[in-house]
């Protein structure tokens, strides 16, 4: 679960991490009432979940309420990258000094946490990573031993950073560690972590992504939830504990196991078609998860064709057929529904559709089959 | 031959009194597996349909002389019973658990790296490892497999392990093993480690992998490829069509900027010799071609 700034920031501060002081606004007045009450001047800035909000005009400084109010009703309303902005973070604005570069992530390959710094913030770390490598400190750190100070410190020599920037630093570094691991978080990133004229370090930027495996240890990340907005159809799915992603395309799909769903968009992909969603169903494909899917699916007006893709392991073909025609009774579908079974009993399962099969409800023998049946329907 | 595990393997199940637990362990029983013990902590004594249950991996393997461990237990307590399995002398942990927090599962690695040198975990959120004929441990339903070889399976996708299975199986290609390595971002068997096992296997002749989208060990099984792998490798990669930054299902498939594409690992593995398909059909019926040659 990525974080909104304001989220971020919040999130950083109960780990001691010094950000600068402000509070969210969903409206012009409440942004003039934070700015009067951090004092001027401000910066006001939209909480969407994209890069690129200064250029799209979504940052802005205010020297004075008439400001704030032109501002803040500029930026609210504004359409940043297709994210429509609800909320903007006003807070007392930073004379910079230098910006710096912070985060921690996982190490993938090397199965370690990595640390990366840099003297060189403000700009994309992936733009620095590519033109200036070298300006990057990278830190492998193992899980079991952590970071301590000692270790902070060093790193902080070895990028670089302003010598007054040194120790508060390592020990803002120590902080955003301890955030990265005991907050269970995939990515803890600060970009720019600020100097000011007067020699204080800050964080003027917080990027947080959430390990969502981790939730049932933290109770408190259901307040990041409620604001969480997304697409309509995703919202839809959750509610119904569907595991689903809205894509553009007119082709809906069903599939048990998240590798068999990317495998289907893929197929459908190369016989010219496109898929309007990632759904995996899971094992349990009975009847309600069945019904909830369709319902989903059906619900998007861009669907033309359904293509239903099981292989049945552990889930048995017969269950996901009965499932389909259960689900058909409980849920009018406008598309047609084109199936496609295979595994354990996958001829227990055709047996039992094939009374049923009509103009709508479609079988094919294999996922190719299906896929070109299926875009045909959707482009026709 | 088979890898990792064979019909001599002694197996036990911890969380085996649990409703998954007890399905699958029974199920790997049904399939001729050697599950021989099972554990949960408080109910030692009692027994599932035969099987003797133990209080603690420790009692298990000193009553049963099991060497492999299937871990069926929620994520919050998975962890610490992979730990249990190797401090109770167990050396391969299956761990088909899914919804691990990232973080406990590095520090489950490196632990075992450190402490357990010896000690081999597959998964965690995998499907499980079978060798047709001989041994079944996870979930994969057995009658899909065909023993006798020559084709060994690697893979980060449950259901796609099935449809490779599958499509061997009609066209009566048989698997040596069939290894799940799973979808999470710590995984403890990765590609190399299982191609590595393949090409010392003497039976298995050409190898089946199926990566899909996130991190880079597709990309780096190909380097090793390169240099150590004599077998023929028909790969497929799912996710071509994934957008960036979202999570496919598995907490581990996610396009993260420019990397993890399945493209920049189709064409690594591709430069690496490896045949790479668009699809499992493809993937399927170019390995029937390459076993018929053989």
């Amino acid at each position: 679960m990525d974080l909104f700034e304001h989220q971020g920031k919040q999130y950083f501060s109960r780990f001691g991490i010094a950000v600068s002081p402000g509070d969210i606004a969903d409206t012009v007045e409440q942004a003039v009432e934070v700015a009067e009450r951090v004092g001027y001047p401000v910066v006001i800035k939209a909480q969407v979940k994209v890069g690129g909000r200064g250029k799209a005009g979504g940052v802005k400084l205010a020297n004075t309420i008439d400001e704030v109010r032109t501002h803040a009703g500029a930026i609210l309303g504004l359409d940043i990258k297709g994210h429509v902005v609800h909320r903007v973070w006003v807070e007392r604005s930073s004379d910079i000094a230098k910006e710096y570069y912070a985060s921690f992530t996982l190490d993938r390959p090397n199965k370690v946490h990595l640390g990366m710094l840099s003297a060189q913030g403000g700009v994309e770390i992936e733009v620095v990573a590519e033109e200036n490598p070298e300006a990057i400190s990278f830190l492998s750190i193992d899980p079991l031993r952590g970071l301590d100070l000692a270790a902070a410190r060093k790193w902080v020599d070895e990028a670089q950073l302003d010598e007054v920037a040194r120790e508060q630093a390592a020990e803002l570094l120590v902080k955003l560690y301890e955030c990265y691991t005991k907050g269970d978080c995939d990515l803890a990133e600060i970009n720019p972590l600020i100097l000011t004229p007067d020699n204080k370090v800050h964080a003027l930027d917080a990027k947080v992504t959430l390990d969502e495996n981790a939730s049932f240890r933290h109770p408190e990340w259901e307040e990041f939830r409620a604001t969480e907005t997304e697409d309509p159809r995703e919202k839809m799915a959750k509610e119904r504990g569907l595991n689903y992603i809205g894509l553009d395309g007119t082709v809906g799909i069903i599939a048990n196991g998240a590798g068999l769903a990317m495998s289907t968009l893929d197929v459908v992909n190369q016989v010219g078609g496109t898929a309007a969603n990632f759904l995996d169903i899971g094992g349990g494909a009975n009847a309600d998860v069945m019904a909830s899917a369709l319902e989903v699916i059906n619900a998007d007006p861009k669907v033309k064709a359904i293509f239903v893709n099981i292989f049945g392991g552990i889930t048995r073909v017969d269950e996901v057929a009965n499932g389909v025609l259960e689900a058909l009774k409980r849920v009018s579908i406008s598309s047609p529904i084109i199936l496609r079974l295979d595994g354990t009993n996958a001829v227990e399962g055709r047996t039992i559709i094939a009374p049923h099969v009509s103009a709508t409800l479609i079988t094919e023998p294999t996922m190719l089959d299906a896929a070109r049946r299926a875009v045909e329907l959707a482009n026709a | 031959m088979a890898i990792f595990v064979d019909e001599n393997t002694k197996v036990i199940v911890q969380g085996l009194t649990g409703g998954q637990g007890r399905f699958h362990g029974l199920r790997n029983r049904e399939y001729g597996t050697k599950i021989v013990g099972g554990v949960t902590p408080g109910k030692g004594g009692e027994n599932v349909e035969g099987i003797p249950v133990f209080n603690s991996v420790k009692e298990a393997v000193a009553a049963t002389g099991a060497t492999a461990s299937f871990i069926v237990v929620p994520p919050k307590f998975a962890p610490a019973a992979i730990i249990e399995a190797a401090e109770g002398g167990i050396t391969f942990i299956v761990c088909i658990t899914e919804g691990i927090p990232a973080h406990d599962e590095a520090v489950t690695y490196n632990r075992l790296v450190e402490e357990f040198p010896g000690v081999r975990l597959l998964g965690p959120n995998c499907p499980g490892i079978i060798s047709p004929g001989k041994c079944n441990i996870g979930i994969t339903s057995g009658d899909i497999a065909l023993p006798g070889g020559p084709v060994g399976i690697v893979s980060r996708s449950g259901t796609l392990t099935y449809q490779a299975l599958h499509e061997l199986s009609q066209q009566g290609i048989g698997q040596t093993t069939c290894v799940g390595i799973g979808g999470d971002p710590v995984p403890g068997t990765n590609f190399i480690d299982c191609l590595a096992a393949f090409e010392a296997d003497p039976e298995t002749k050409a190898v089946m992998m199926i990566g899909e989208i996130g991190g880079s060990e597709e990309e780096r099984a190909a380097e090793w490829i390169k240099t150590n792998m004599t077998k023929p490798i028909v790969s497929y990669i799912a996710g071509v069509t994934a957008p960036a930054g979202r999570k496919m299902g598995h907490a581990g498939a996610i396009i993260s900027g420019t990397k993890g594409t399945a493209q920049a690992k189709m064409d690594a593995l591709a430069a690496a010799g490896v045949h790479v398909c668009l699809n499992p059909t493809e993937a399927g019926e170019k390995m029937v071609e390459i076993v018929k040659g053989l």
